[in-house]
């Protein structure tokens, strides 16, 4: 009997020791009451916007601890519509942030804070010698976009459409970060990310602007959720994000401000 | 070949008599949850009068050929390739042979998406053969069916190995030596003794092989890329039909569970025990 006891009592323990440190995100109150910690669910591309804005949001308010949460906007989107908690979330498209609303989650109408388009990414140097959108239709270029599935090949797809051109990938992609990965690998000539990968991806790759991408700009909704355990905080980071210091991390990243 | 299944017998009887501590049925009872529940509630949260519609679509319909005719070219690469890889590690008195085992067993711990990597700085066309296949050839391995079947290979290779070497290693080299005094070459003796001995070995090796490349999805986004009815198998479409409309994505994953648990049934995964 001795050992069911051990045997129960180590499973019980296991499996509070795995599950014990995600499961809470807001800490209980310690000696310090204004420790506190906003959650932030932001789509991936916002990786390095907001983390520089998370040094500065938590230098400017001290004992709050700024949680961010990146991934996919549809897999967040579909965390918060299945309880996850959050304070803010930061999508990467207004139809992923309509699942959310629609769920009414978020507390008023989202802003938008920020906008996006698409480029032709090649190898520096651009040695294929791509100069417009219809040179991707090349039938001697392998060629890579995102799925119509994701919003970076939506946009793609859009863009397409008002052309009249049509390519013919080797592969459609699952997200814009595999996308840019194939040509910064030379396993693909040239390919359609935003602006932002282009930038992120510094000198591995070269971006071709293309006036055609203005007929499919992705906007980055953000809102407050209604269940926000820390509304106030998470009004001021949406203040900080879409205002003047925000908005010149978000160009600096190669985003377009808001409109 | 009576003596070998009247032993399992006695084997299993043995284990009746000696019966089971009861402490084990808790943690055990655990274990079974974690892994059926999630299924379970995959089942609930499945849109089922909409399903006949999602599972019929054309891109369902491609992504499910695909999955079911890469998954069995690459179980066939499996059994001419690691049928004798496995037969060298049980049978074969080499130096390093305990190195050789661990690399073969080197993809079940991998993360598939890393596989994928690798097959990508082999045959992608930047890659050590690539690159040469691309500019002798012309010859593009990303992108091509051929690329999911290298993928699927890669990932479920070691499955059919471990269980082949496995019941090679059980079922002993007696019959073989017997063969052998009686006038047989190793090859005849091979031919007639050892693979109907290990048969069902290798059939559950097979399987589970079969069952591992079907539900294989990071080494084939990683290197062999995503395009309906070329490289998107059903894992890939799942992952991808989650991003516009999740009940496409929850119907084609119950497909997946159906058909995997259609292929573990046919195995009988006891046959890999014994």
């Amino acid at each position: 009997m001795k050992l069911r006891l051990l045997a129960v009592g180590a499973a019980a323990l296991v499996l509070a020791g795995c599950g014990g440190g995600a499961a809470d995100p807001a800490p209980a109150e310690s000696a310090f009451p204004e420790e506190r910690t906003l959650t932030v669910f932001a789509a991936a591309s916002l990786t390095d916007v907001f983390t520089e804005l998370e040094t500065r949001f938590e230098a400017d308010n001290p004992g709050v601890d700024v949680v961010l949460n990146y991934g996919a906007s549809s897999d967040l989107a579909q965390q918060l519509v299945n309880g996850g908690p959050a304070d803010v979330f930061a999508a990467a498209s207004a139809a992923t942030m309509a699942t959310v609303t629609d769920a009414g989650l978020i507390e008023g109408t989202p802003e938008v804070f920020a906008q996006n388009e698409l480029q032709i990414v090649t190898a520096p140097g651009n040695p294929e010698n791509i100069t417009g959108f219809a040179d991707l239709a090349r039938p001697d270029l392998q060629v890579v976009v995102c799925a119509p599935q994701v919003p970076c090949g939506a946009a793609a797809e859009k863009i397409e459409t008002a052309t009249g051109i049509t390519l013919t990938p080797v592969s459609e992609e699952p997200d814009v970060r595999s996308t840019l990965g194939r040509v910064t690998t030379g396993n693909a000539d040239a390919g359609l990310v935003y602006v932002t990968d282009v930038a992120s991806a510094g000198d591995s790759v070269e971006g071709i602007a293309f006036p055609e991408s203005a007929s499919a700009v992705t906007d980055y909704p953000i809102g407050v959720l209604t269940s926000a355990p820390q509304p106030e905080l998470a009004r001021a980071w949406t203040d900080l994000v879409t205002g003047a210091d925000g908005q010149a991390v978000l160009t600096g990243a190669g985003f377009v401000g808001a409109p | 070949m009576t003596t070998p299944v009247t032993a399992r017998r006695a084997g299993r009887a043995d284990r009746a008599a000696v019966g089971l501590p009861r402490f084990l049925w808790i943690p055990a009872g655990l274990a079974f949850a974690l892994i059926a529940l999630p299924v379970v509630g995959l089942g609930l949260r499945t849109d089922w009068p909409r399903l006949p519609e999602l599972l019929l679509s054309e891109a369902s319909l491609d992504a499910l050929r695909l999955s079911l005719i890469t998954a069995s070219c690459s179980t066939a690469i499996c059994i001419l390739l690691g049928g004798p890889l496995a037969v060298v590690l049980a049978r074969g008195h080499l130096p390093g042979l305990q190195f050789l085992r661990s690399v073969v067993l080197l993809p079940l711990v991998l993360p598939p998406v890393v596989g994928g990597l690798a097959l990508l700085y082999l045959v992608g066309r930047t890659g050590l053969v690539g690159q040469g296949l691309d500019l002798a050839f012309g010859i593009t391995v990303p992108y091509t069916t051929a690329a999911v079947v290298l993928a699927q290979t890669f990932v479920a290779l070691p499955f059919l190995v471990v269980s082949l070497e496995g019941a090679l290693r059980t079922s002993g080299q007696r019959y073989e030596a017997v063969a052998a005094t009686l006038g047989a070459s190793p090859a005849l003796a091979f031919r007639r003794v050892t693979v109907p001995l290990v048969l069902p070995g290798l059939l559950s090796g097979a399987v589970l092989a079969f069952a591992r490349c079907l539900g294989e999805f990071g080494a084939t986004i990683a290197f062999a890329g995503s395009l309906e009815g070329t490289t998107r198998t059903l894992p890939l479409l799942v992952y991808l039909a989650r991003e516009s409309d999740v009940d496409a994505a929850v119907a084609l994953s119950l497909l997946l569970v159906v058909v995997a648990v259609l292929v573990i049934a046919i195995a009988r995964p006891r046959t890999v025990a014994s």
